[in-house]
């Protein structure tokens, strides 16, 4: 076992892991944070994505010790407990970007990242080239594409503070 | 309308837990003093077991035990079956073998479980499961269906003679033989419908427990049927008596047919879970989803279309070998046969058709319903033909089907089903508006201009759906009624619990049968729950598939509402002090016709349950009723798709450029649910078209075992697509749901390969049309032609 401290959603945390333990493992098994899902072991699905120091990383793809000091930020702690859903978040509701909700915390992650990256007026190719490493099989992405391109738009101005928070 | 009844595009009430991450899946369940479950497989397609040496996995560090086939069948734990039988045309049944949840003697396939390990972590017991040896005897094996009943291929199973489990027919073969003769012109093509992997999401998982206090079992799974489960592994397994077996099926994601069966895996969890004492859980990674979850299609098909002069269908024939796996999945018998022929007839009134359907085993994984199940098989074998016919013809497509549609209903297809009702060529006028068919050539001369082969294709599919009426499919075979359960609940304070026997996993019930309950009871959706996947809260169902929650499961809510209805309409008429047949119930409000004297849904409900105004002698109190809906008849969702593609010769890449849906699905609850339903099954009949294919080589290895191999449809290979419905009222259930699951998913493979073939000239290339199998199409027809 060896130990490992990093913050996720803002708290710091601290454990003794099996040096084997992936990031998404340490994420589910020892912190419960189950919103942050497995689809696949090659890391191709993107289920897994989460944030690490503001960046989008496959989190099967991670050790845990690795991560020693890093700030993690998964799904749940995207938007503040008990206020507002993040744009991004919302847009998927709206845009109904979403169906067996499998992928989604991994496409909401992967979603503000490429607004970061990529500026909040995102067109169709664009999205669709940066889903590459993203894997539905419930909505055919063509929703998925419009809750991006609209939680980019309304990402724009909101998005410093949520970024803060990282 | 409503802003939140039928026909309303409601946001989804399901939503605010998922993107927040705080789902319920099953995977995400732990129970105190759990243990872990890790499987060893086959990693031969064909071996016997010889023996298996698992002391040093006892031994190892955390392990809790090792079991095999020999401790499975010592404990008589049952094997697991098909429930539907079919019968030969020689009045044979089929040949089922044995299916035990680990391999007892001799393992079938690659990914075969031939033991399992319980150990207090994961990493424990996958490092215990390196200890285990096996001595196996390889066997020669066989993967390719077209060759599994040739003289002198590798037998698998003893109880069937040349690895045939059945040979089925459908039609009248002599009336076909005549019609062929008289005919003017016959289109003849060689299919492939490519094996596939559903790949939901969310990978299989088991958690079991057992309580040795009360003999009670507890399975949490990934089904979309956890009734059926828990009857399949009461009755036939023999696991526990039913009553003592709760299956709870939480947030599922994703299923497409996959999660239907029963599955080793949950077997073997509840089994070990009562050995050891605590809880089981296994969870499948991708890996072992390829080598385990039922695989779909894989049919190898003749089909012949005849004509007469003026391009009408005189007869259509087909011959198709089904490969169904090493084993007999629990409804894979029916998808080729009864999923399959009976909907030979398309939208067309072809007067005469026959069907032979041969299955086979080999040694793969199992083959059973993937969504649409047989009707995407049976569209691309009657939309390939006809495009082809118009071609060799040199008639239109579009004029063609229009020619040969079904104009009158109920119409009598040769091949079983009676169309109720529909509108096709409402859909395809529809369709070539939206598309801009007119312009097509001037859009394929500009292509050619950029150096594009530029192509256009249609599918006119048609489905049946709302799964089904209990007499008929068990005069086909069918081992079960398939009804749908409601409960309609109403609480003293007014609010109300659906507990339904379907099942969602992504198909959003809980907002669309919310709205059904919302717009009939006048109440807010907010104050409705619906309640499913707990065989402890739901008292039985069939779950979801076939694409019958809506047309089956709504059905049977509505059913429970005309019941609550009544009821609350003779509380009403105790607290108005009124004749019950003078109470009228709108808009959430009970009134006395004639009167100012009204009732509101809630005051209502409250007095049901303090039952102050009544005897109990003449009514009882409470309010809650519940209703078993079983279908009159099938129901038939139609409709008409067209693919348009831009193919660079030069790579053989395939670009999809346009996409217009136009279906029929009857009434609809939630058109933004059933837009995202279309959009998800038009991927994946298009991911079967261009990308996806389960590959084996011929060792009977799993070629294509990670989505490294085998390729799943990116975000990048659609169009934006455009969908839009017609609607003709389904005639047999109240709000007149035809379904609308599987509708992408059948209507896709012939559109896209209608289009490519249209584009490159040449029929000969089979799914999926990859960039290498359309390059090499293309130089095949280059060359000259034999004389």
């Amino acid at each position: 076992m060896a130990a490992v401290s990093m913050t996720v959603n803002g708290k710091p945390v601290t454990a003794d892991v099996d040096p084997r333990t992936l990031l998404v493992q340490y994420l589910r098994e020892n912190l419960r944070l189950t919103g942050t899902h497995v689809g696949c072991d090659t890391s191709q699905c993107g289920a897994c994505v989460v944030h690490v120091n503001g960046k989008a990383i496959k989190s099967c793809t991670v050790l845990a010790l690795q991560l020693e000091g890093a700030n993690v930020l998964t799904i749940e702690g995207l938007a503040p407990a008990d206020g507002p859903l993040h744009p991004m978040q919302e847009a998927f509701r709206e845009n109904h970007g979403l169906q067996c909700g499998y992928c989604t915390p991994g496409m909401i992650m992967t979603a503000v990242d490429m607004v970061r990256r990529k500026g909040n007026d995102l067109d169709d190719h664009t999205i669709r080239e940066e889903l590459e490493g993203n894997i539905c099989r419930c909505t055919g992405y063509h929703n998925i594409v419009k809750a991006i391109a609209a939680g980019g738009k309304a990402m724009r101005g909101s998005d410093a503070a949520s970024k803060a928070a990282e | 309308m409503s802003t939140t009844g039928i026909g309303a595009s409601v946001r989804r009430t399901e939503d605010q837990r998922f993107i927040t991450g705080k789902g319920h899946y099953t995977d995400d369940i732990d129970r105190p003093g759990q243990t872990y479950a890790y499987f060893l497989r086959s990693p031969h397609a064909h071996a016997k077991i010889r023996s298996i040496d698992s002391k040093a996995a006892a031994a190892a560090p955390g392990v809790v035990a090792v079991l095999t086939g020999t401790e499975l069948a010592a404990d008589k734990i049952g094997n697991l079956i098909c429930g539907w039988m079919i019968h030969s045309k020689d009045g044979s049944p089929m040949k089922m073998s044995a299916h035990p949840a680990l391999a007892n003697g001799k393992a079938n396939h690659v990914g075969d479980a031939v033991a399992v390990v319980i150990a207090a972590t994961l990493a424990q017991a996958r490092d215990a499961a390196e200890k285990i040896k096996v001595d196996y005897e390889v066997l020669p094996a066989i993967a390719d269906p077209a060759a599994a009943q040739k003289p002198g291929a590798p037998q698998i199973h003893d109880v069937a003679p040349n690895n045939t489990i059945y040979q089925w027919h459908l039609g009248d073969p002599k009336a076909v033989e005549t019609a062929f003769k008289s005919a003017k012109h016959v289109t003849k093509l060689d299919i492939v419908n490519n094996r596939l992997a559903p790949s939901a999401m969310e990978p299989r998982v088991a958690i079991a427990e057992y309580d040795s206090g009360t003999g009670h079992l507890t399975l949490w799974n990934t089904s979309q049927n956890p009734h059926v489960a828990r009857l399949v592994i009461a009755a036939f397994v023999g696991m526990a008596p039913e009553h003592k077996l709760r299956v709870i099926a939480p947030d599922v994601g994703g299923g497409f047919g996959s999660k239907i069966f029963i599955y080793p895996e949950e077997v073997v969890a509840l089994w070990a879970s009562r050995r050891v004492g605590r809880p089981v859980k296994w969870t499948s990674d991708r890996s072992e989803a390829f080598l385990t979850d039922a695989h779909g299609r894989d049919h190898v098909t003749h089909a012949e279309m005849a004509f007469d002069g003026d391009g009408k269908i005189l007869a259509l024939r087909a011959k198709t070998i089904a490969n169904l796996g090493a084993y007999m999945s629990t409804f894979s018998s029916s998808v080729p046969t009864y999923l399959y022929a009976t909907l030979l007839s398309g939208q067309y009134g072809t007067p005469q058709i026959y069907c032979e359907v041969d299955a086979v085993y080999t040694n793969t994984v199992p083959v059973d319903a993937y969504r649409g199940a047989g009707r995407p098989e049976a569209t691309f074998v009657v939309e390939r033909l006809i495009e082809v016919g118009a071609r060799e013809m040199k008639m239109d497509p579009a004029e063609l089907r229009r020619k040969n549609f079904v104009k009158t209903f109920p119409h009598q297809t040769p091949v079983i089903m009676t169309y109720d009702s529909g509108d096709y060529d409402a859909s395809l006028k529809k369709a070539l508006e939206m598309s801009d068919y007119k312009g097509f050539d001037k859009r394929k001369r500009e292509a050619a201009k950029h150096g594009k082969l530029r192509g256009i294709g249609f599918s006119n599919y048609i489905e049946a759906c709302g799964i089904a009426p209990s007499q008929a499919v068990g005069s086909l075979g069918c081992g079960v009624g398939l009804w749908e359960s409601a409960e309609v609940r109403v609480n003293p304070t007014g609010s109300v619990e659906v507990l339904t026997g379907t099942h969602a996993h992504g198909q959003g019930h809980e907002t669309t049968f919310a709205q059904v309950v919302s717009e009939r009871l006048g109440i807010a959706i907010d104050t409705i729950s619906i309640v499913h996947g707990d065989t402890d809260k739901v008292q039985f169902g069939m779950g979801t598939y076939g694409s019958r929650s809506g047309a089956v499961g709504i059905s049977a809510i509505v059913k429970a509402l005309d019941k609550v209805e009544a009821k609350a309409k003779k509380v009403a008429a105790y607290m108005l002090e009124a004749a019950e047949g003078d109470i009228e119930f709108k808009d959430g409000k009970f009134s006395v016709a004639g009167t100012d004297k009204s009732a509101a849904w809630g005051e209502v409900a409250l007095n049901a349950y303090i039952a102050h105004k009544f005897a109990g002698a003449d009514l009882e109190p409470g309010l809650k009723e519940g209703a078993f809906y079983d279908p009159t008849n099938f129901t038939f969702p139609a409709g008409c798709h067209i693919c348009e593609v831009e193919v660079d010769a030069e790579t053989g890449t395939t670009e999809i450029v346009a996409w217009t849906a136009v279906d029929d699905f009857g009434i609809v609850v939630n058109p933004m649910i059933v837009e995202g339903q279309v959009h998800g099954g038009i991927a994946q009949g298009v991911g079967q078209a261009l990308c996806e294919g389960v590959v084996y080589d011929k060792a009977g290895q799993l070629v294509t075992g990670s989505y490294m191999d085998y390729s799943m449809p990116r975000a990048d290979i659609f169009p934006s697509l455009k969908v839009s419905t017609t609607v003709t009222r389904c005639p047999s259930n109240p709000l007149g749901i035809r379904g609308c699951g599987e509708a992408g998913a059948i209507a896709a493979p012939a559109a896209v390969m209608n289009a490519i073939t249209n584009a490159i000239g040449t029929e000969n290339i089979a799914m999926p049309a990859t960039p290498a199998a359309v390059w090499a199409a293309i130089q095949a027809n280059k060359l000259p032609k034999a004389a």
